[in-house]
């Protein structure tokens, strides 16, 4: 996909978002799944969907917001081209994960939570991967790595976009 | 004859490349015109090992690991298909010391058979705990449970048969099964491994829990960081509906299961059984007061059996094999049955060990684990995940089991085990868990949401040489309130670590300012 396409699919589109929620409201509590539909949808969740939401679902704008803001993963503004995941947990911890993850800041020239200094890469943390016998463990574009050093994830930065490969 | 070679599909497998392994043995094998069937399994947890490569030879298994993509060449060369001598070669995996030493009943088949090919869950004893609670009535479900000794591995060890009477007694006209598999304690993966590598245990043990209570419904609940083990459940579901694990008719009987899977949104707080209830009814994970307890009021208001995965999954292997008593029989005083122990951080061999309760510390660190992978001396070891016990290295005779650790001021939590060398600071671990515990708290009380940012202010002081003495007794002060007063096990067990590692580790509280 090219990089307008992926700035396009990024912009609220009102009809999409209705389908993303269509696709989910016949579920028991169908708060979250319509969220995470939203994030597949666009990437983020715009507060533009926020009203939409509360409507399809008959919910007050509230508490829809509530839920929306109280889960870590839930973006709320576009996400930059790359993605990297640094888990900052007591398992990678004791492996190197602070350094990984101080070396990560002052390459990308960005705290956790925000986007690179050159617009391409968000950088978010996470507590614990599942990985934690092969530590310290990063998520890159969706894809899970192991035994990350400082230099691997300078190598890893450098290769070209891959797409986040789909499990087998 | 066509040789099947068996690489692992786990997650920590191909975060180490397996599957460049997987792809170069399959063209390597073209090129040369051998004819090969790899079958991608679960992980046998030595992920110290991974990626690991069996050959399959006259029904006998012959590992070769850690290979990498550079090793695959070589062991065509050196006909590994024959098992010719190499360097990486483990010999029979049967007979591999760290598999052999374990007892592998709740992750039998995991790392054995490709978790998404039904005959060969049936071929290796799947179906039948299910075939035989058929054939049971609730109350007899609920006994081999409750003589099997099983209490709940999520970590609070409610036995578990008490929980299902709870839930079979209380009259409604729906009732819910809901499965943890919220896991997210930093060094535990066992609830990944088995819905990568097993998913139709956990169905089948969901199955068996509808039949005990009189649920026809059933939620997982799987955390977001874990997209492979959701991939892999929402493959099993439609292959479980077709076999008769699922659906209308359960192995062509009369009883009704299904289920359906929610994703979770990257809060630590929804793996607290009520905070997930909310979560699962679309609403912020907040925790809510008990009672009532969900086993009388939970999803939706109605009675629910909430279980941690690898207790569910672990109720089919129960009622097979040689059944309730035998698993019983393993274990030590009020602890039954194995423990799926992971070993992770600075570890030498890491991964996932299953052994009966009692087995210590030191011997699944030292004997299993290798020590330290830095090979420095070790220094801390944590129990239980982020709001588990810190403890010093003389402490490692403990046995595991849930009242042994008890009685040093620890816990077992979900079994993770997380090693430290001497190079960590403590001082700073503790101000981690504070941090932490602000990071997750959900907000609802008091003692939790506010108690863990001054925890961490306490501690910055403490460690800046302020009024160290007046500070440190505001810290233990503080820590007995968040433990008396919290809600939940969160705020209520967040001073676990501060205290214990303040108890064995006071000289990394010390003012360091100033010092070489």
């Amino acid at each position: 996909m090219g990089a307008a396409e992926k700035a396009a699919e990024r912009v609220f589109e009102p009809a999409r978002a209705e389908a993303a929620i269509a696709a989910c409201q016949h579920l028991a509590g169908p708060l979250l799944p319509v969220l995470h539909a939203l994030q597949a949808e666009f990437g983020w969740v715009p507060d533009a969907a926020v009203p939409l939401v509360a409507d399809r679902l008959n919910l007050s704008r509230a508490e829809v917001h509530g839920v929306l803001s109280f889960y870590h993963d839930f973006r709320r503004r576009p996400p930059a081209r790359r993605n990297l995941k640094i888990c900052r947990a007591e398992a990678c911890q004791a492996m190197g994960g602070e350094r990984l993850a101080a070396h990560a800041q002052g390459r990308l020239q960005t705290e956790f939570n925000g986007t690179s200094a050159d617009g391409q890469v968000d950088l978010d943390p996470v507590y614990c991967l599942g990985n934690c016998a092969a530590a310290p463990a990063i998520m890159l574009d969706g894809r899970l790595i192991g035994r990350v050093t400082p230099a691997r994830l300078d190598a890893l930065l450098g290769m070209p976009l891959a797409q986040a490969e789909p499990a087998r | 004859m066509t040789r099947r070679i068996f690489i692992p599909r786990d997650a920590t497998a191909r975060s180490l490349g397996a599957d460049a392994v997987a792809d170069l043995v399959t063209s390597e094998a073209a090129r040369r015109g051998i004819a090969i069937t790899v079958v991608r399994t679960g992980s046998r947890g030595a992920m110290w090992l991974e990626p690991l490569v069996e050959v399959e030879i006259e029904g006998q298994r012959h590992g070769f690991g850690p290979v990498t993509e550079a090793d695959v060449a070589g062991l065509f060369e050196q006909d590994f298909l024959n098992l010719a001598d190499h360097p990486l070669a483990l010999g029979a995996m049967d007979a591999l010391p760290w598999l052999a030493r374990q007892t592998r009943v709740t992750f039998a088949r995991c790392g054995v058979i490709d978790p998404l090919d039904l005959e060969a869950y049936k071929a290796h004893g799947g179906f039948a705990g299910l075939a035989r609670a058929l054939g049971l009535d609730s109350a007899a479900i609920i006994s081999a449970v409750d003589e099997a000794g099983l209490r709940g591995r999520g970590g609070a060890g409610f036995p578990t048969g008490i929980k299902w009477r709870t839930v079979a007694t209380t009259p409604a006209d729906q009732k819910y099964i809901v499965c943890n598999a919220d896991e997210g304690d930093s060094g535990t993966f066992s609830d990944r491994m088995l819905m990568e590598g097993d998913p139709f245990a956990v169905i089948e043990g969901m199955a068996i829990a509808g039949l005990a209570v009189g649920a026809t419904r059933g939620f997982i609940y799987i955390r977001s960081e874990y997209p492979d083990a959701i991939a892999t459940m929402t493959n099993a579901l439609p292959l479980a509906r077709a076999g008769g694990l699922l659906g209308p008719a359960l192995l062509g009987s009369r009883a009704t299961f299904d289920m359906e899977i929610r994703v979770g949104a990257g809060a630590y707080i929804c793996g607290e059984e009520t905070a997930l209830l909310e979560s699962l009814e679309g609403r912020r994970g907040e925790v809510r007061p008990k009672p009532p307890l969900p086993a009388v009021s939970g999803l939706f208001g109605k009675p629910t059996v909430i279980n941690n995965l690898v207790t569910l999954a672990t109720v089919p292997a129960i009622l097979t094999g040689s059944g309730e008593a035998a698993y019983g029989a393993l274990g030590t005083g009020r602890s039954r049955g194995t423990m799926p122990v992971q070993l992770g951080g600075n570890i030498t061999r890491g991964g996932l060990v299953e052994v009966p309760f009692g087995t210590s510390l030191r011997t699944l660190i030292e004997d299993f684990g290798g020590g330290t992978a830095s090979a420095r001396p070790l220094k801390a070891v944590q129990l239980g995940g982020p709001l588990g016990a810190y403890l010093p290295p003389d402490a490692l005779d403990v046995p595991l089991d849930y009242e042994g650790l008890s009685a040093i001021g620890a816990m077992l939590g979900h079994g993770g085990i997380v090693v430290f060398d001497d190079t960590a600071d403590m001082g700073a671990q503790a101000r981690f868990a504070m941090a932490f515990c602000a990071l997750e708290s959900c907000g609802k009380c008091t003692p939790c949401r506010i108690g863990s940012t001054r925890g961490v202010e306490v501690i910055d002081r403490i460690r800046a040489g302020e009024n160290t003495e007046a500070n440190l007794t505001l810290l233990e002060d503080l820590c007995a309130t968040m433990t008396d007063g919290s809600l939940c096990a969160l705020g209520g067990l967040t001073a676990l670590p501060v205290t214990s590692a303040l108890r064995h580790f006071p000289e990394d509280f010390r003012d360091t300012r100033g010092m070489p």
